[in-house]
C-alpha cells in the first residue's frame, strides 16, 4: 500500500513538473482508438483576476494545442493485450499530435476504461487531539479508515475524500481550520488489476514519456460529460466505449462508485460479422452507416450492400436488409444496457435522489439508442457529449472523445486524493529526519 | 491463351501499411522538437562547420602566404593605377633656394602612386625647415602634388657669439648671416635670449621713433631687460617691467631738456622713480670745475 502510495506522490510530482514547463499530453488508450491531446497551461493569473462569473470549470486555463487519433490495435475490454502494437498505436498518435503542436511532450496523464475497476466506500473516524482540524488530522482521520481486502494483485486507482464529518455536521467539504471533537471521514477508493496498470506504464515508458498521472475512464468520462447540476444532485454517466462500458455514480460532485462492464461496441460489431459472414472491418462500416436499435417498416425495403471480395459473385453480390441488421445489434446492446442496470441496481442506483443517466462514448451514438435506454434503465436517460474546451478539433468533439476531454480537466483541476496529503506523522520511521523537522515544525 | 504474369488483377489494393513510425523516427522526430537541438542545429552546425573548414584551410603556411600575397598583389595593381600616380612636384610660395631645400627635405621619388605618400608626415618634415613658417600639401587633379609654403619673414638681426642670426618676429630663426651689410635693414639685437624677446625688441624699436636714426642696437641683458645702445656708446638701461612706458618717458624727457644729445655715458631708467644719469668722463671733469670744485686729476668712475 505504502508502495502506491510513493508511486501515486511521484506522479503527482511529475504532474508538477509538467504544469511548470506547461505542456502536457492526454492519452486515452482505448479498445477501439487512441486519442492524444496536447495541452499548453496558461498559468492561474487568468483566472484570478476575473470576477464575477469566472471561467467555466477552469478550462480556460488550458489550451488543447495537438490532437491525434489513431485506431488502437492490441488493446482488448480496455487492457492492453498485445504490448508492441499497443506501443506502436501509442507512438503513432503521440507523434502526431506532437507534430501538430509542435513541441515535444515529456508528460502523460493516461486513462483506461478496462482492469475491473471496484469500488469500496470506506468510512474512518478520529478524536481530535485539539479542537480545531488542522492538515495532520485530515491525515490521520483517512488513514484511520479501514481498508477492505482488495485481493491478490490489485492496486488503488482512486482515493479520494467524499465527505467529511465533524461531530454531527456532515457534507463538509474542507474541514481544515473549524472547531469540533470528532473527525469523520468517507472515502471512495477504486481497485483496479495491477497488472493492467503496470503494462500500461511499460507501454508509455517504451515511448519516451513519463507517466505524470493515471485515470479510470468512466471517472473521467463522467467529469466532462455530466453537467454541473448533474454532478452536484447525483446523475450516473456510462461510457459505451468499443470493448468496454463504463459506469461511474457521481454526488456532490464527487465520484461516489464506479463499475465496468466487460462489453462494448466491439461486441456489437463482431456479432455482426458473424451474424453476416463478413469481415470485421465490413461490419464495422455497416454498423457505423446503416445501424439501430428500433426497426421500422421503412428498414424492410432499405437493402444494405455488403460487397465482399471472394471472387465468388453470389457471396459479393449479397444483400441484407437493415431490418436484420437491427436484429443483430439490438439483442447485444440489451444485454449491455441490462448489464448496466444490474450494476446500477448492485450499486443502490434507486435510492439517489436524482435518477439522471448519461449515455456517452462511442457505442453511444447508435441511432435509437436513447429510447432503448430509457425503457431499460429508466425515463430520466439523455446522451451526453463531452464539454466544449479551447482548441479543441471538431473532429474531437463528439461522445467518442468524452474520456480524453475529461482527461484534460483532470489533468488541469485533480480531485484532492488520499496521497496529496502528508504522511500522519506516526506512520513516518521512528528515527526519520523528516519526523525531526516536522517535530521543529509544529512546536515553533 | 494468356500469359500466367498478368493473372493477377492490377488493381489488387496493397497490403496496409503500418501507420506507426518506427522507434528511431520516433526518437528522431522527439529530438527535433528538442528547442536546443534545433538551434544548435541550425546556428552552431554551420558556424562550426565554416570555422572548421577556414582553419583547415588556413592551416597550411603556404596557402596562408598565397592568400596573403594575393591580396598584396591586387592592392598593389589597383594603386599603381595611372589615375593615382603622381608625376610632379609644384613647390609654391617659397624662393627658388627654399624650394630647392623643401625638394631636398622632402625627398619624394617620382613618379609615386598617391596612395603612398603619406601628406601629414610630409607636411611635418617640410616645416622642419627654419625658413617655412607653415607648409599645405595636396596632390591635385592631373597627378600633381602641391605643396604650399609659407616663408617666415626676418625681422630682426641677431647677433650671438656663434655669429649672425636671421630671426622673425616670433624669435624663431630664419637662416644665418654671413655680413651684417647684408641685412643692413634690419634692426640689430644681442645677448643670450634675444630671440625669446623679440617681439618685446620689437615694440622697443618702433617706439624708440626720433632716435632711431642714432640706434645702433638692442642688447639683452641677464635675459631679462633691455639696453638700447645709440651711437657715441651711449646706452639707455630700460627696467624689466615695461620697458617700452619708460622709453615713452625718456623720449618725452629727451624732447624738453635735450638729454640724449649731451655728453652722457648711460641713462640709467631701471628705477622708474629716480632715472640717473652718468656723465661722460670728460663731462665730468667739465663740470666739476664749473662748480669751483678742485679739478681733480684722477676722476672716479663708479662703473
Amino acid at each position: 500500500m505504502t508502495d502506491l502510495y510513493q508511486s501515486q506522490r511521484a506522479m503527482r510530482a511529475l504532474r508538477r513538473t509538467a504544469m511548470q514547463r506547461g505542456v502536457v499530453a492526454i492519452l486515452d488508450v482505448g479498445t477501439s482508438k487512441i486519442a492524444c491531446l496536447v495541452l499548453r497551461f496558461d498559468g492561474f493569473e487568468s483566472q484570478a483576476d476575473s470576477e464575477g462569473v469566472g471561467p467555466m470549470a477552469g478550462q480556460s486555463t488550458f489550451r488543447v494545442i495537438g490532437a491525434a487519433t489513431t485506431r488502437s490495435r492490441g488493446v482488448r475490454f480496455g487492457e492492453i493485450a498485445v504490448m508492441n502494437e499497443t506501443e506502436r498505436a501509442i507512438r503513432t498518435a503521440v507523434q502526431a499530435a506532437q507534430k501538430m503542436a509542435n513541441v515535444r511532450v515529456d508528460h502523460v496523464i493516461a486513462c483506461f476504461s478496462g482492469a475491473e475497476p471496484r469500488s469500496y466506500g470506506l468510512a474512518g473516524e478520529l478524536d481530535l487531539l485539539d479542537s480545531v482540524v488542522t492538515e495532520q488530522d485530515v491525515a490521520r482521520v483517512m488513514a484511520a479508515c479501514d481498508v477492505p481486502p482488495l485481493g491478490d494483485g490489485r492496486e488503488v486507482l482512486h482515493a479520494q475524500p467524499v465527505n467529511f464529518a465533524l461531530d454531527h455536521r456532515t457534507g463538509l467539504g474542507d474541514p481544515r481550520g473549524q472547531i469540533g471533537n470528532r473527525l469523520a471521514c468517507d472515502l471512495h477508493l477504486l481497485s483496479v488489476d495491477a497488472s493492467v496498470v503496470q503494462n500500461l506504464l511499460y507501454c508509455i515508458n517504451r515511448c519516451d514519456l513519463e507517466l505524470a498521472g493515471i485515470a479510470s475512464s468512466a471517472y473521467v468520462s463522467g467529469i466532462s460529460s455530466l453537467v454541473e447540476d448533474e454532478q452536484e444532485l447525483g446523475a450516473a454517466c456510462v461510457d459505451m466505449g468499443g470493448g468496454s462500458t463504463g459506469i461511474s455514480i457521481f454526488m456532490k460532485k464527487h465520484m461516489i462508485f464506479s463499475d465496468a462492464v466487460r462489453m462494448g461496441g466491439d461486441h456489437v460489431t463482431s456479432d455482426i460479422s458473424k451474424g453476416l459472414q463478413v469481415p470485421l472491418v465490413v461490419a464495422e462500416r455497416i454498423k457505423t452507416k446503416h445501424g439501430g436499435v428500433h426497426a421500422t417498416g421503412m428498414d424492410d425495403r432499405e437493402m444494405i450492400e455488403m460487397g465482399g471480395d471472394s471472387g465468388d459473385w453470389e457471396k459479393d453480390r449479397r444483400q441484407v436488409s437493415r431490418t436484420e441488421l437491427i436484429g443483430i445489434m439490438r439483442p447485444r446492446v440489451e444485454e449491455i444496457l441490462e448489464e448496466v442496470r444490474a450494476r446500477l441496481d448492485a450499486a443502490g442506483f434507486d435510492s439517489l435522489p436524482s435518477q439522471q443517466i448519461v449515455l456517452t462514448g462511442g457505442a453511444s451514438q447508435i441511432p435509437g439508442l436513447d429510447g432503448l435506454a430509457s425503457r431499460i434503465l429508466g425515463q430520466r436517460v439523455r446522451m451526453g457529449r463531452p464539454l466544449r474546451v479551447q482548441g479543441l478539433p471538431q473532429a474531437a468533439t463528439g461522445p467518442a472523445f468524452s474520456g480524453a476531454v475529461g482527461l484534460c480537466l483532470f489533468a488541469a483541476h485533480p480531485q484532492d486524493e488520499w496521497w496529496d496529503f502528508d504522511i500522519p506523522m506516526e506512520r513516518y520511521p521512528a528515527r526519520s529526519l523528516k519526523r525531526a523537522f516536522r517535530w521543529f515544525k509544529d512546536n515553533w | 491463351m494468356q500469359s500466367l504474369g498478368r493473372a493477377t488483377r492490377p488493381h489488387q489494393p496493397p497490403l496496409r501499411r503500418d501507420p506507426a513510425p518506427s522507434r528511431w523516427s520516433y526518437r528522431m522526430q522527439r529530438l527535433w522538437l528538442t528547442p536546443l537541438f534545433r538551434i544548435g542545429f541550425h546556428v552552431g552546425l554551420p558556424v562550426l562547420l565554416l570555422a572548421g573548414v577556414v582553419g583547415l584551410v588556413l592551416m597550411n603556411e603556404g596557402r596562408r602566404e598565397a592568400i596573403a600575397g594575393g591580396i598584396a598583389q591586387i592592392k598593389e595593381q589597383f594603386q599603381s593605377r595611372p589615375e593615382f600616380r603622381v608625376n610632379m612636384m609644384a613647390v609654391e610660395g617659397a624662393s627658388s633656394d627654399l624650394a630647392d631645400a623643401v625638394r631636398a627635405k622632402l625627398a619624394v621619388k617620382l613618379p609615386v602612386s598617391s596612395f603612398k605618400l603619406d601628406l601629414d608626415q610630409m607636411r611635418d618634415r617640410a616645416q622642419e625647415l627654419d625658413a617655412v613658417a607653415s607648409a599645405e600639401l595636396r596632390v591635385r587633379s592631373g597627378g600633381v602634388l602641391q605643396v604650399l609654403i609659407t616663408e617666415r619673414e626676418p625681422a630682426l638681426v641677431w647677433r650671438d657669439e656663434a655669429g649672425l642670426t636671421l630671426i622673425d618676429a616670433t624669435g624663431h630663426r630664419v637662416a644665418g648671416l654671413a655680413e651684417r651689410a647684408d641685412r643692413a635693414d634690419l634692426p640689430l639685437v644681442a645677448g643670450q635670449g634675444a630671440d625669446n624677446a623679440a617681439p618685446e625688441a620689437l615694440a622697443l624699436i618702433e617706439a624708440a621713433g626720433p632716435l632711431t636714426h642714432r640706434l645702433r642696437g638692442l642688447v639683452r641683458v641677464g635675459e631679462r631687460r633691455w639696453d638700447l645702445v645709440l651711437d657715441r656708446d651711449q646706452r639707455i638701461l630700460l627696467p624689466a617691467d615695461r620697458p617700452v612706458q619708460a622709453l615713452e618717458r625718456l623720449l618725452a624727457l629727451d624732447q624738453a631738456e635735450d638729454l640724449t644729445s649731451r655728453d652722457l655715458a648711460a641713462i640709467d631708467l631701471r628705477n622708474a622713480a629716480r632715472p640717473v644719469l652718468r656723465l661722460a668722463p670728460f663731462a665730468l671733469t667739465e663740470a666739476r670745475r664749473a662748480r669751483g670744485l678742485a679739478a681733480p686729476t684722477k676722476t672716479e668712475n663708479d662703473l
